[in-house]
């Protein structure tokens, strides 16, 4: 279980986490979104001690990562942003020295063996970590976190750097991880923290803007309001048609494809226009020829949960 | 500290360093060795001791410069402060793996006086020793190494700084001749030591008061004034007490009495607790550095 409590990190005048509160139960995936910036990695960097935090509190299932650290980093798994390699060691020389150097009880070569077949390294690892690619440095970090078999594991943008195919894998494997332990997980896409949290915080500017638990922002964050719609006919029409249908609030014209035109239809929120546009086209003998739903952006939700507040990027 | 201290050791010898360290000392001391004691022909070895604190000065700096700033180049630093092991563990590992390598250098000098043997009865005594001092030397030189190489993420600056550290500490005897112990005394000579004194804070409070509302009210100004009031009052109130102080202070003055053959406690005492207080001042950097 992790706890913080009214956190703050002050770099002189600068804030970068501002007296932030937050709470991840024990088999729990919590997802840590914002922007470049926007203090992610310092909150996961205090929770593992790396740094100390200006005031509040951040305890790891129970134990204030201040006030006894050995004990609370003992339950610690982290990948920071950038994987702790030491270029100059086989995987496994690297992994055999974190085995040695948390202190490990485990059986150290079966133990090492399942981390390595779970992450899928084990053909390289007798080779040099400086000579393998950033996806299977990636890989060794996530397996570094796992030595130990800790209850706690911070992953801090884990599927950065990597090819479609192995981003999947990393999500799926996180998914099973959180089954047994306690992850934080933090990232800038907003469909990687869907696809794997069960829960998300949202922080822009060392703030939380939006806590799942409070606001239940997974439904919020559904979208079904806003299509994009691609119908063959006449543009002025149909936009027309589609403008008369209750509910609608806006229509954009995006790219045409031949004789068909891309519609961006924003209905009001919380509603489904989807079997009225349907009925609508069939009617008038309009044929819709695409209709899904418009994913949202990063910043498409810092437009809704800030209310129209000022959203800059708040990069360093 | 056990895996710090064996992954450490290990590095040494993936990287060049430990190679280009011990081929170094291997060379320099052969040939101090050669040109002292084989070429007079003589079973004294205090010539070759001498000279080597002289070659250590150039070589330690190489031996720690990354030991620290790599860490913290690279990032692998985060590796080390969020597991499960205290920072004292950290240093303390480093150190021993860099004294380990530093020992394996200098037991080349015990192989010169086996050399020696073969021809005539050394001194055995006078040479376990000189080989003592060396050690203990070393081992105060590789701690002031691991703090330079604390404060920066640069390799070479860490060499750079660690050296002129050294070359200081090396000096400090030559430092406290050519300092002007009396110059408080020259400027108010009718006054007695304790209106110097006064006189003398006075000033000094006054000047860093100044400083410290012109540029901002500074903690830095409060600390360097602090300093200035202790350094400067000890000149007013007794000058001749400063060369003496550096003397006692002096590497040099410290190690010349191993190679002559004296073992004294003090000195010995003295090394030590300069390696433990500047691995102690590695420990407050890496401490300070998370509170930053």
């Amino acid at each position: 279980m992790i706890e913080v409590q009214n956190l703050s990190k002050h770099y002189g005048d600068k804030k970068a986490v501002d007296n932030i509160s937050f709470k991840a139960q024990d088999g729990e995936i919590l997802g840590f979104l914002g922007p470049n910036g926007a203090g992610k990695s310092t909150t996961m960097n205090i929770l593992t001690g790396y740094i100390s935090s200006t005031s509040g509190k951040a305890m790891i299932d129970g134990i204030d990562i201040l006030e006894d650290p050995i004990k609370a980093k003992s339950k610690i798994g982290y990948l920071p942003e950038l994987p702790p390699l030491y270029m100059d060691m086989t995987v496994k020389e690297y992994l055999n020295f974190i085995y040695d150097l948390k202190k490990c009880k485990l059986p150290r070569n079966t133990h090492l063996k399942d981390i390595c077949s779970l992450v899928k390294i084990d053909h390289v690892y007798k080779r040099l970590i400086r000579n393998l690619s950033k996806g299977y440095r990636q890989r060794v970090g996530l397996a570094q976190a796992l030595v130990g078999n800790p209850n706690v594991l911070i992953l801090d943008e884990p599927t950065v750097g990597l090819d479609p195919k192995q981003i999947i894998e990393i999500r799926t494997l996180i998914k099973k991880l959180g089954r047994n332990h306690t992850v934080i997980l933090s990232s800038h896409i907003l469909s990687e923290v869907q696809a794997v949290c069960d829960k998300i915080v949202v922080i822009n500017e060392g703030k939380i803007v939006a806590d799942d638990t409070e606001d239940n922002l997974s439904q919020k964050l559904s979208s079904d309001h806003r299509l994009t719609v691609r119908i063959e006919g006449e543009q002025n029409k149909v936009t027309k048609l589609i403008e008369s249908i209750r509910d609608v609030e806006k229509v954009d014209i995006g790219a045409k494809h031949e004789d068909a035109f891309e519609y961006r239809v924003e209905a009001k929120e919380g509603t489904d226009i989807r079997k009225e546009l349907f009925l609508a086209c069939a009617k008038s003998g309009y044929i819709i020829l695409e209709m899904k739903s418009s994913e949202l952006t990063l910043e498409d939700i810092f437009l809704r949960l800030t209310m129209g507040e000022s959203i800059d990027g708040g990069e360093e | 500290m056990g895996a710090i201290f064996r992954r450490e050791t290990l590095s040494y010898f993936t990287s060049p360093i430990g190679y280009i360290f011990l081929a170094a000392f291997y060379a320099f001391s052969a040939f101090s060795f050669t040109s002292n004691s084989l070429h007079y022909g003589t079973t004294k070895m205090d010539g070759m001791f001498q000279q080597l604190m002289i070659i250590l000065i150039v070589l330690i700096p190489i031996l720690t410069m990354r030991t620290m700033s790599e860490e913290k180049k690279n990032k692998t630093d985060q590796c080390l402060l969020t597991a499960p092991v205290g920072l004292g563990g950290i240093v303390a590992g480093k150190f021993l793996a860099a004294f380990l390598i530093y020992l394996m250098g200098i037991a080349i000098t015990l192989v010169y006086a086996v050399v020696i043997s073969a021809f005539a009865t050394p001194d055995w005594m006078t040479i376990i020793g000189n080989f003592a001092g060396l050690l203990l030397v070393g081992a105060a030189f590789i701690a002031v190494g691991i703090f330079c190489s604390s404060l920066t993420e640069n390799q070479v600056v860490s060499a750079v700084i660690s050296f002129i550290a050294l070359i200081a500490l090396y000096m400090l005897t030559t430092i406290g001749d050519v300092v002007p112990s009396d110059f408080i005394e020259k400027l108010m000579p009718d006054l007695g030591a304790v209106w110097r004194t006064v006189i003398t804070e006075a000033v000094v409070i006054l000047v860093v008061t100044i400083l410290f509302f012109l540029l901002g009210k500074k903690a830095g100004v409060l600390i360097g004034g602090f300093i200035a009031m202790l350094i400067l009052g000890l000149f007013a109130a007794k000058g001749e007490l400063i060369p003496t102080i550096l003397s006692k202070l002096s590497f040099w003055e410290r190690y010349v009495g191993f190679t002559y053959g004296l073992f004294d406690l003090s000195n010995a005492l003295f090394f030590i607790s300069a390696a433990v207080v500047f691995l102690f001042l590695t420990v407050r950097v890496l401490e300070k550095r998370r509170w930053a």
